[in-house]
């Protein structure tokens, strides 16, 4: 009697006990003497049936969850009977909340073994460098350029138009460099993708090597994510020792290596010229742009510096062509998005949609409202430096273009739900206080900016300073207009839409002028 | 200032990380990580040597330690306590953890018991903001924390004044 089961490895599911269920598991096989086939994947991003346990069956996978260790022996026992119990889910890929997504990117997150090359290949994994080294590097930048794709850390830059000014840039050397540097409060899809298929990362990083003609790239990784360093690792050598990286990739004669580089806890590493600062060894100060990393980037060479998930999303663009991916999306905002929900929400997880649906239908279709029960007051759109909107501007569509309307933005696609206790005032404080923390320090409105906000806000709240208000939003005009990078120039964002849509927070009745 | 030193013992080890390392393009990083791997934190002794073996000088190399919230100069507590205050966490009760972890502790923020126990930092997000709010301890992750949980796992680790 043998028995094959499924059980992350995934870091939000062993946070609330996947590993105590494996050696469970572990123990109920050996108490009934049968032999435990346990696998450990990625999530699937439904992290309130976390830990979530799947097993196979004539109509696919099988899910059971939230299982606690004390459900084990129980649950063994119905395994190896047929199935029955209570903490069954059914099939796994008809529950709604999964059933009713795109997933292109994380088409095998949760599904597949992350550090086995061969379930890789057998998911189809791998035909998209095959393609790519058929065609020059032209023809790839090209595909990429007509699938729409933008970059997925945030500032939704087109990805083709990034790789054909590497790609024509003159230099010795050239770098790809990953931004897994996912510092943004509220996002977790990187982290995800990199615990549940590395290789998908690994394969696109590979592919632009191809693409801009670099023979080597890094992945920038911050230090909060041990997990997805030691799967990365484990990925890294697996595709070393199939021939997939290093000399000669899959016999073409072609080259191309990568290196995990680990950062240091600083949020500013996620903006990209601080980041390559940091991988050359220093302090993690913004540069000035021009010039471009494209044109100028690590060591001074030209370099295509992408998010996680825009290098993850290119394996499947070049296999099946830019057409495939550009007919998902709406306006110009093409492909799919991970979207991250998270806070105070019933369902959070993540949701891997085509763009164009809207904030309602993911905090309440798919969410199912808040954790607590409470009224919604609030939702933060785009992590620490996204805006708050109210349950008022829930029917707004989640594409780049349509937030920017409502005056807020996309970001990494993370979305955090408040319920009617939270203080905005608190929130918007918190916002500035972030951006003293977190400052490289470099330009003045967002060094200096952030802790005078700080202490606007304090005087505020405290109630005793209600003229403040024109020295506030003074103070938010000057830091969008002149700060260096996006952590300055948008630290005002989340604290002006609080202002603007919670003023009874502030002590201002509706009709002050904020 | 004077210059911090190391034994000769904590010289040679820091002197075989460079070495091992320095090859590499961006080394810095790489090397601190290691040294303070190594040593639990980054000896003010150790940066003349990494210094003069990178061909940077002392302030370069300090100005990197402390650029960066992971890099410390002193050592830390027997256990790291990491809570995270970001917007996620906020919104399921991080402010209620917090009391209780700076209460159980006797510390705030960036303090060490003074028995040198324990160390508790904040974080901005852990990535586990679907199963908020998070903690980790010891370098493990816990997710959903109730106060009471926190208790548990405080008293499992021997820290702080047990939970009645």
């Amino acid at each position: 009697m043998s028995i094959r089961v499924y059980l992350p490895r995934d870091s939000g599911a062993l946070s609330v006990g996947a590993e105590v269920v494996a050696r469970a598991l572990r123990a109920e096989a050996s108490r009934h003497g049968t032999a435990l086939e346990l696998i450990r994947t990625g999530s699937r991003g439904l992290y309130w049936l976390e830990p979530l346990l799947e097993t196979d069956s004539a109509q696919g996978r099988i899910g059971y969850g939230p299982v606690a260790p004390g459900n084990v022996p129980g649950l063994f026992a119905a395994l190896l009977a047929g199935g029955d119990h209570p903490l069954r889910l059914g099939p796994i890929a008809q529950i709604p909340y999964l059933a009713r997504q795109e997933r292109l990117t994380f088409s095998r997150v949760g599904v597949i073994d992350p550090v086995s090359l061969d379930d890789y290949l057998a998911h189809g994994g791998y035909r998209g460098l095959r393609r790519a080294l058929e065609l020059s590097a032209d023809q790839i930048v090209a595909e990429v350029t007509d699938s729409g794709l933008r970059g997925r850390g945030g500032a939704g830059f087109p990805c083709g138009i990034k790789w054909r000014t590497a790609l024509g840039a003159p230099g010795a050397r050239k770098y790809v460099v990953c931004n897994a540097d996912e510092g943004d409060s509220g996002t977790f899809a990187d982290r995800m993708l990199m615990e549940g298929d590395p290789l998908s990362l690994i394969e696109g990083m590979t592919i632009a090597g191809l693409a801009i003609g670099a023979a080597q790239g890094y992945i920038y990784l911050r230090s909060e994510y041990p997990h997805a360093a030691a799967t990365l690792e484990q990925a890294l050598a697996a595709a070393r020792a199939g021939g997939y990286l290093g000399q000669d990739l899959m016999g073409s004669g072609r080259h191309f290596d990568l290196e995990l580089r680990v950062g240091a806890g600083s949020y500013i590493c996620g903006e990209e010229t601080a980041l390559l600062e940091s991988l050359e060894g220093k302090r993690g100060m913004v540069r000035y742009k021009p010039p471009l990393p494209a044109i100028s980037g690590l060591f001074g060479q030209p370099t295509a510096i992408n998010n996680v998930l825009t290098l993850a999303s290119v394996p499947l663009i070049i296999e099946r062509g830019g057409k495939f991916y550009q007919e998902y999306g709406s306006g110009r905002s093409r492909g799919t998005q991970p979207i991250q929900l998270a806070g105070n929400v019933k369902h959070p997880g993540l949701i891997e949609k085509a763009f164009g649906i809207s904030l309602r239908e993911i905090v309440y279709d798919f969410g199912g409202g808040t954790a607590s029960g409470r009224p919604l007051r609030a939702v933060q759109v785009g992590g620490p430096l996204g805006a708050y909107l109210p349950e008022a501007l829930l029917d707004t569509a989640l594409d780049y273009e349509a937030l920017a309307e409502a005056g807020g933005l996309l970001g990494h696609g993370g979305i955090v739900v408040f319920d009617d206790t939270v203080d905005m005032a608190a929130m918007a404080r918190y916002a500035m206080e972030f951006c003293a923390v977190e400052s490289c320090g470099k330009c003045t409105p967002c060094r200096i900016g952030s802790t005078r906000g700080v202490e606007i806000l304090d005087a505020i709240i405290a109630g005793r300073r209600p003229d403040q208000f024109a020295l506030l939003e003074d103070l938010c005009a000057t830091m969008e207009a002149a700060s260096l990078c996006a952590l300055g120039g948008l630290t005002p964002l989340p604290v002006r839409s609080a202002i603007r849509h919670f003023p009874a927070d502030f002590g201002l009745s509706a009709r002050d002028p904020a | 200032m004077a210059i911090a030193k190391l034994s000769l013992e904590h010289h040679a080890r820091v002197l075989s990380i460079v070495r091992a390392l320095k090859q590499r393009e961006g080394a810095l990083l790489p090397i601190l990580h290691r040294v303070q791997a190594e040593f639990g934190f980054i000896p003010p002794g150790a940066v003349a040597p990494i210094a003069e073996e990178l061909n940077l000088t002392r302030a370069e190399v300090h100005g990197v330690i402390s650029f960066y919230h992971d890099f410390r100069s002193t050592p830390p507590g027997r256990v790291v306590v990491q809570l995270c205050r970001a917007e996620s966490c906020q919104a399921l009760g991080a402010q209620a953890l917090a009391q209780r972890a700076r209460t159980r502790l006797g510390i705030d923020f960036n303090q060490t018991c003074a028995d040198g126990s324990a160390t508790l930092l904040p974080v901005y997000c852990l990535g586990n903001c679907a199963c908020s709010p998070a903690i980790t301890i010891d370098g493990q992750l816990f997710g959903r924390l109730t106060p009471e949980r926190l208790d548990e796992i405080l008293d499992a680790h021997g820290l702080g004044a047990p939970a009645r």
